[in-house]
């Protein structure tokens, strides 16, 4: 029970604690902390409009971090969700402008394709590592801007300029509804995914044979090996489904809030955002909701902090997300610390 | 001023596990205390109270008379209290003077370690105590008798005149623990005192002055060693009495389970380790290996398990040809693993108990169903084992991690006999544990011989393989060098064989060869 307790209290010690040194890097810094973390808040919540737009910013934060956190409790480190997201968007957004289906067919279809591209951009490494034991790390890291620039080339080569036609609405996650209740933001049904998602992916890790496998080979692969379980081709499995993953997430991008793809000059960040959403989350897919929740809202809402009358440069907030995550990382202190207290009261 | 240590009425919970109650312990000066117990009696956790790892919940501590609070370690190491771990805390990149001074560096003036002064006073230390070591080696390199020479310079060099050692002969070879022995008679003649843990009952009668039993937490008795024996020793420490020798009806051998022929397996480095090696093992026996570590039997195990790549020959389980399938087709052949290495191959450590006792069958019903974990199936089956294998946890739902090593041994055993397979291999089945725990495993695989099963035990201990076996095959440098009946051989006769001498009346040849053999390789 104690242990349970210990896992909530820890995050959410940290985020406090993030939030008031980020409050005395703000006063240092000539700012006023309280109004500052007023339009904080207003950027989050003030209206339906930021309401909709922070659900939009959450929504591929989930999918990255989850990708991550898949991986890793599988004993995997995949580095490469950025790289995943980009090929999953790309793919997406392809499969969005080209056919001319029904609904019901072409939004499933083109999100399959970004699962798929994702995955097959996963694949690599984990076939590198499970048939010759090439470090998962080093292969993904430079897939990543493998996928940068292979995908800047296919878009030029297909829309002749930086920027593809936008998709047919057909494969659109874009929900009426939600554009009407939320004054026109581009929130869109990407959230539902993403939700579900999480659900599957927690079942499989949880209640699963399958789960059960990549668990064994993430704490021992010689034990599994004696259970007689084929952990090479569990590592590609798990590769190649932290690589889908990361893929609907791009979709989240290029289906959801941009609707085409442009070629870009660096990484998007959400898949290197990714990772410190898992470890916010404990690595626990239930976790990561809450991981990308408090990552994606700050994100956006840290918008509404350069206007007046606090005008605090929106680098601030990197600072405060930055020391938000050094806390939980370092979560040890806080356990530490609570023994240290529990145990002088006697309980354990 | 009689005692250096006093511990009395100590009580430590854990939830509501009493791990020890109301246990006193008093230490005279330069004596050797024995404190025995089973696995998981409290032994680790009353030590673990008086180095200031835990805090007592009830009753004190005295040190020279004086009533003292230890809230850590280095309030120990400053009463002059040092502990020598079971698990060396040993840095092995470092040399041994390194490793020593760690924490209590000599500096120069200007702030840099000064070595020399250091090795100096280790080699003062080490001459003194009869601890030979080389200051300047680096741990890595040396054997595991002087890495555990460093750990007790580590805390001589301290200051330390009350030592703990922790199961200080686990990992020790026969030789090494003569040595330890005489360096710790030697540390009493200098005025230090000891408190040694340990369930070997040999080692006490060997070396203690006095030896206090604890059982499931409680202090049973404090007793001279003089004026006891082993067999009360034992039958103190685990409530009941134990027999040594354990008793079985004579083997009824039927037809062949396993058979291997001309196997050659080679080693991680590419070296043949199983040269041409021939065994039988039938329905209704148990077939012991005996041998020197690293004659091949790791490389023999592995390879009938299918862990390991066979070279050439054959394999044959129930007359069905397993040469080279996979482990779990060999498994479902019918064939069970209780793994030399508990820690590495017979348990996720991280998984609960309850997800190991299914570690080899959770993929096939009751325990999933479509490729879903059915937790309630699998849970009832593991509280089932663990009441018929006496599995002390506090529940199916803790770590493997938690448990003592005994009980980790007993999960793994109670997974692999209730498979029921044809074959059971053993492999160091009872490494590191404790009368009570081994007696339990040995009846266990008497049980399986009985029930018509084959059983195939390795072990290092000639107590266990000439106890338990009903044949013995002797394993040298890759081949079985001979088959004998236990009942009409001995020790001296193994050794022999062991080292490669086969007694061989008819073939004396043979015997030459084999002796010149030897002499070769060495």
């Amino acid at each position: 029970m104690s242990k349970r307790w210990t896992s909530i209290l820890i995050p959410v010690l940290a985020v406090i604690l993030g939030l008031l040194v980020g409050a005395v890097i703000i006063a240092i810094s000539g700012y006023n902390p309280i109004v500052g973390y007023t339009q904080l808040w207003e950027g989050i919540f003030g209206d339906s409009y930021v309401i909709g737009e922070s659900i939009r910013q959450i929504t591929p934060y989930v999918l990255a971090g989850l990708a991550v956190a898949f991986a890793f409790k599988t004993g995997l480190f995949n580095i490469g969700v950025e790289g995943q997201l980009i090929v999953g968007w790309f793919a997406a957004v392809y499969v969005g402008i080209s056919f001319d289906l029904p609904a019901y067919i072409h939004l499933p279809l083109a999100i399959l394709a970004a699962g798929l591209a994702g995955a097959f951009w996963a694949f690599i490494p984990g076939i590198l590592k499970a048939k010759l034991g090439v470090n998962e790390v080093v292969v993904t890291i430079m897939l990543n801007y493998t996928a940068l620039h292979v995908t800047n080339a296919l878009i030029r080569s297909i829309a002749k300029g930086d920027t593809t036609e936008q998709i047919a609405q057909t494969a659109s996650l874009r929900i009426p509804f939600f554009e009407e209740i939320t004054q026109y933001s581009r929130l869109h049904g990407g959230i539902f995914i993403a939700i579900l998602t999480v659900i599957i992916i927690w079942f499989i890790l949880e209640k699963t044979t399958l789960g059960y496998e990549l668990k064994a080979a993430g704490f021992s692969q010689d034990a599994s090996k004696y259970a007689g379980m084929n952990v090479p081709r569990n590592i590609v499995i798990s590769m190649v489904i932290s690589g889908f993953i990361a893929g609907l997430a791009g979709a989240m991008e290029g289906l959801g809030t941009f609707e085409y793809v442009s070629t870009k000059t660096a990484m998007t960040g959400i898949g290197f955002d990714g990772i410190a959403v898992a470890v916010l989350g404990g690595n626990n897919p239930i976790g990561v909701v809450f991981g990308a929740i408090l990552f994606g809202a700050l994100k956006y809402g840290s918008l509404n902090m350069p206007n007046p009358p606090a005008q605090i440069p929106e680098e601030m907030i990197s600072v405060i997300i930055a020391v938000i995550i050094f806390f939980v990382a370092s979560g040890y202190l806080f356990q530490w610390l609570y023994e240290k207290f529990s145990k002088k009261k006697g309980v354990k | 001023m009689d005692y250096v240590i006093e511990m009395l009425n100590i009580t430590k919970v854990f939830g509501n596990f009493v791990a020890n109650d109301n246990i006193t312990l008093q230490l005279k000066k330069g004596e050797i205390h024995a404190l025995l117990g089973e696995n998981g009696a409290g032994k680790s956790t009353l030590m673990n109270v008086l180095f200031g790892l835990y805090q007592p919940d009830g009753g004190e501590i005295r040190v020279k008379g004086k009533s003292v609070k230890i809230t850590d370690p280095n309030v120990a190491n400053d009463l002059g209290i040092g502990m020598v771990h079971q698990h060396f805390m040993l840095v092995d990149t470092f040399t041994v003077t390194e490793n020593i001074i760690l924490g209590k560096e000599p500096k120069h003036g200007a702030g840099t370690i000064d070595i020399k002064s250091a090795a100096e006073e280790i080699t003062r230390l080490s001459e003194l105590y009869g601890l030979e070591v080389d200051p300047y080696a680096v741990v890595a390199d040396i054997s595991v008798g002087m890495q555990q020479r460093v750990e007790i310079l580590k805390t001589l060099y301290r200051g330390a005149d009350i030592l703990i050692f922790d199961e200080p002969t686990a990992s020790l070879t026969p030789q090494e623990i003569m040595e330890l022995i005489d360096i710790m008679k030697k540390l009493i003649s200098e005025g230090k005192s000891i408190i040694l843990i340990t369930h070997k009952l040999k080692e006490i009668m060997e070396v203690a002055d006095r030896v206090t039993v604890i059982r499931r937490g409680k202090a049973i008795k404090t007793l001279n060693v003089a004026e006891t024996n082993p067999t009360e020793l034992a039958s103190l420490m685990v409530g009941r009495d134990v027999v040594f020798k354990t008793e079985k009806k004579p083997a009824n051998p039927k037809e062949e389970v396993l058979k291997v022929e001309n196997l050659v397996v080679k080693d991680y480095r590419g070296v043949d380790k199983v040269k041409n090696l021939n065994l039988s093992v039938r329905r209704g026996e148990i077939l012991g290996i005996a041998g020197v570590d690293g004659n091949g039997q790791t490389e023999l195990i592995e390879a009938i398990t299918g862990l390991r790549r066979v070279e050439s020959g054959n394999i044959t389980l129930v007359g069905k040809d397993i040469t080279n399938l996979k482990p779990r087709k060999i498994t479902e052949t019918g064939l069970g693993h209780i793994p030399q290495d508990r820690h590495r191959h017979g348990l996720v450590l991280n998984f609960s108990v309850g997800e190991n006792f299914v570690l080899q069958s959770y993929y096939h019903e009751p325990f999933s169903k479509i490729g879903v974990l059915q937790n309630r199936e699998i849970y009832n089956y593991a509280n089932k084992l663990i009441e018929e294998y006496d599995v002390r946890t506090q529940s199916a739902y803790e770590p493997a991690r938690a448990l003592s090593g005994g009980n980790q041994q007993k999960v793994i055993i109670g997974r692999e006999i209730d498979r029921d397979p044809d074959l059971l291999i053993a492999a160091q089945p009872t490494r590191g544990l404790d009368v009570g725990a081994i007696e339990f495993i040995h009846k266990r695989l008497i049980e399986q011989r009985d029930n018509g099963k084959a059983v195939l035990l390795v072990s290092f201990e000639l107590d266990e393989v000439m106890n338990v076996s009903d044949r013995i095959a002797v394993i040298f440098d890759g081949q079985i060098l001979d088959i004998v009946n236990p009942k009409e051989t001995n020790e001296q006769e193994l050794g022999l064989l062991m080292a490669g001498h086969k007694v061989d009346k008819d073939n004396h040849q043979q015997m030459l060869d084999q002796a010149v053999k030897k002499e070769g390789e060495e």
